[in-house]
């Protein structure tokens, strides 16, 4: 197993001779060789070669022939491809608000007058560094007819529980609850780092002019937090709409497609179906949602982010 | 373990400067039911856990029908879980794929963001600018011509392929620049002066500054590398070279009713990355709060 290459021990000798103020054009190359190599192997020729393989009809086994658009107009026609389109943008729109209010409200919480928060915050962190697999597993075990969850329900409600995973309407809901419980942690903690910057002072001033402690909140915290706030936004979203391991375990994508995300229909054309064409458009639509996601939320912080203050 | 993170939120920034928010010293009764309650909630989301441990250690036909402990505690599971499918294997290949990346990434990284942060070349800034653009394309859109390379390069079905595509990212070396563009360079005169190679300056005066960000890199790349699973899911088709996720997936295919082994099994996955936070996290928490790397 190749083990990685300091620099290039050449590279090293030939920029000693060169003068600071010249340039280091020999030493750059030898220091970034190893890194650019890899970068233009592994990353940059792939994303170009998606693109490439997307206008493609391009099964594994046979002959590969260019099909201009057809991929992704056939995408867009394919009733298949709007479920999980709709799946996905429903997964998104429910975990991202739930995500953040979570993260805020504990990472508020944390930080008032509680002991050992370096503890709670550890705790609450952990199944986000934990494999999602695993994870995924044991909520599947959770959420099984008779399992943990049914038998509380019907203990509590005294009715008989759904079928979590297995009815249509409330599996995209499981899915979406053991989500938001495996990734808040890591808001949490943004949120954490961003309170514990805003400096007592404020605070103090805004409650010596008795400002309460809800409008204290409102118009003095949550304005100082907006920048972690709007970094937390678009992480959460960019990552939401790559949700892939969680339905892949809890559900296969079932009921159905009911629960079929974009990322698990880009792998079954690709790597079940072996389409590979029709699998790249899949990531190029995929990654323009994302892209468009983004700007739009970069176009609208102006609106709520404060960065000076 | 925790006095880091405790330690660190609840010392106010200046040490002359009074607490004003009251500190968690004094308790009013108000204070200890928000702390009773925070603990209840804190229990009842740890509960997925508890469960887990609970029936890893169950005989296998109670699974459903006792409560947190069954009739008896076998710990045997965990050594029936090992020898149903080969568990140590998939760890020992999760280790190995994912120490060997965190090596590629860290010392590709360092020696690039050396590279843009200290040396002056032409075409510096468009180089740096394709790397961060490609920070913005989500794995997907890679995975299929990763795919057609390994199969090229004759890597299907092997550590190189598991190791390899992720070991370059634009991120370590994104992350890295950042830092070392934050450490003075008069630092490195001294070193300069004496004549010393670009190198040695960059292991013996930058590297050494550095370490807490290179720390962060390597936890977070670890923690990818244990936790990866679409492109194992991908790459890898047999249990010789499955990592950790990969290998559950398989048990649950194959006998997704042994929940009892199953969730032995998810305990075996997870320990190590507990482990991990738990040892080193005050670089974790640092490293989100001037970076935020990782992110879900």
């Amino acid at each position: 197993m190749a083990v990685p290459l300091a620099a290039p021990p050449g590279a090293v000798r030939a920029a000693r001779g060169s003068g600071h103020r010249r340039g280091d054009g020999k030493a750059a190359a030898g220091f970034l060789a190893p890194s650019g190599a890899g970068f233009l192997a592994f990353t940059l020729i792939p994303v170009i070669g998606s693109l490439v393989i997307s206008f493609f009809a391009w099964p594994v086994l046979g002959r590969r022939k260019f099909a201009g658009f057809e991929n992704f107009t056939d995408l867009i026609t394919d009733p298949t491809f709007h479920r999980v389109m709709l799946n996905t943008l429903v997964f998104v729109l429910a975990y991202v608000p739930l995500n953040l209010a979570v993260s805020l409200g504990l990472a508020l919480w944390i930080n008032s007058k509680i002991r050992w928060r370096g503890l709670y915050r550890l705790l609450f962190f952990i199944p986000t560094v934990t494999p999602m697999v695993a994870n995924a597993l044991v909520w599947r075990l959770l959420y099984q007819p008779n399992g943990l969850i049914s038998q509380t329900w019907e203990t509590v409600f005294g009715s008989p529980a759904p079928n979590f995973l297995g009815d249509p309407s409330w599996a995209m809901a499981a899915v979406v609850l053991m989500s938001v419980w495996q990734g808040f942690g890591y808001n949490m903690l943004v949120f954490s780092a961003g309170l514990d910057a805003i400096p007592n002072q404020i605070q103090e001033a805004a409650s010596i002019d008795g400002v309460g402690p809800f409008r204290r909140l409102w118009s003095v915290t949550l304005p100082m937090l907006s920048p972690s706030m709007f970094f937390a936004m678009i992480m959460t979203l960019i990552t939401s709409f790559q949700v892939f391991a969680q339905p892949q375990i809890m559900t296969d994508g079932g009921p159905g497609i009911a629960t079929e995300t974009v990322v698990m229909h880009l792998y079954r054309e690709g790597f079940i179906q072996y389409e590979l064409g029709t699998a790249s458009a899949i990531a190029w639509y995929l990654f323009l949602i994302i892209m468009l996601v983004t700007a739009l939320q970069f176009v609208g912080q102006k609106r709520w982010v404060h960065y000076d203050g | 373990m925790t006095a880091d993170l405790a330690t660190r939120s609840t010392v106010p920034a200046k040490p002359d400067e009074p607490p004003l928010r009251p500190t968690a010293q004094r308790l009013g009764p108000r204070g200890i039911f928000s702390q009773v309650l925070l603990t209840l909630v804190l229990l009842l989301f740890l509960l997925p856990f508890i469960w887990m441990l609970s029936n890893s250690v169950k005989p296998g036909d109670e699974v459903f029908s006792s409560g947190l402990l069954g009739s008896e505690v076998r710990l045997g599971n965990y050594g029936e879980a090992l020898a149903y499918l080969p568990f140590g294997r998939f760890m020992l290949n999760g280790l190995f794929v994912s120490i060997s990346g965190t090596i590629v990434v860290c010392v590709t990284s360092v020696l690039a963001a050396y590279a843009f942060s200290r040396l002056r070349f032409r075409g510096r800034g468009a180089i740096f600018m394709v790397y961060l653009a490609t920070l913005m394309v989500p794995h997907e859109v890679t995975v299929v011509p990763l795919f057609i390379l390994m199969q090229q390069l004759g890597w299907v079905n092997s550590y190189a392929a598991l190791i390899f595509p992720w070991a370059f990212s634009a991120f370590g070396t994104f992350l890295l620049r950042q830092f070392f563009l934050s450490i003075p360079q008069e630092l490195e005169e001294a070193a300069v002066i004496d004549g010393a190679s670009k190198l040695r300056i960059l292991v013996q005066v930058i590297v050494p500054i550095a370490r807490p960000a290179i720390a962060v890199l390597a936890v977070f790349t670890f923690i990818n590398y244990w936790n990866s699973y679409l492109w194992p899911l991908i790459i890898i088709n047999s249990q010789e070279k499955a990592t950790i996720p990969l290998g559950l997936s398989y048990f649950l295919s194959q006998n997704g009713n042994e929940w009892h082994l199953l969730m032995a099994g998810c305990a075996i996955a997870m320990a190590p990355t507990v482990l991990m936070v738990v040892l080193l996290q005050k670089h974790l928490i640092r490293g989100i709060a001037i970076s935020g790397i990782g992110g879900r």
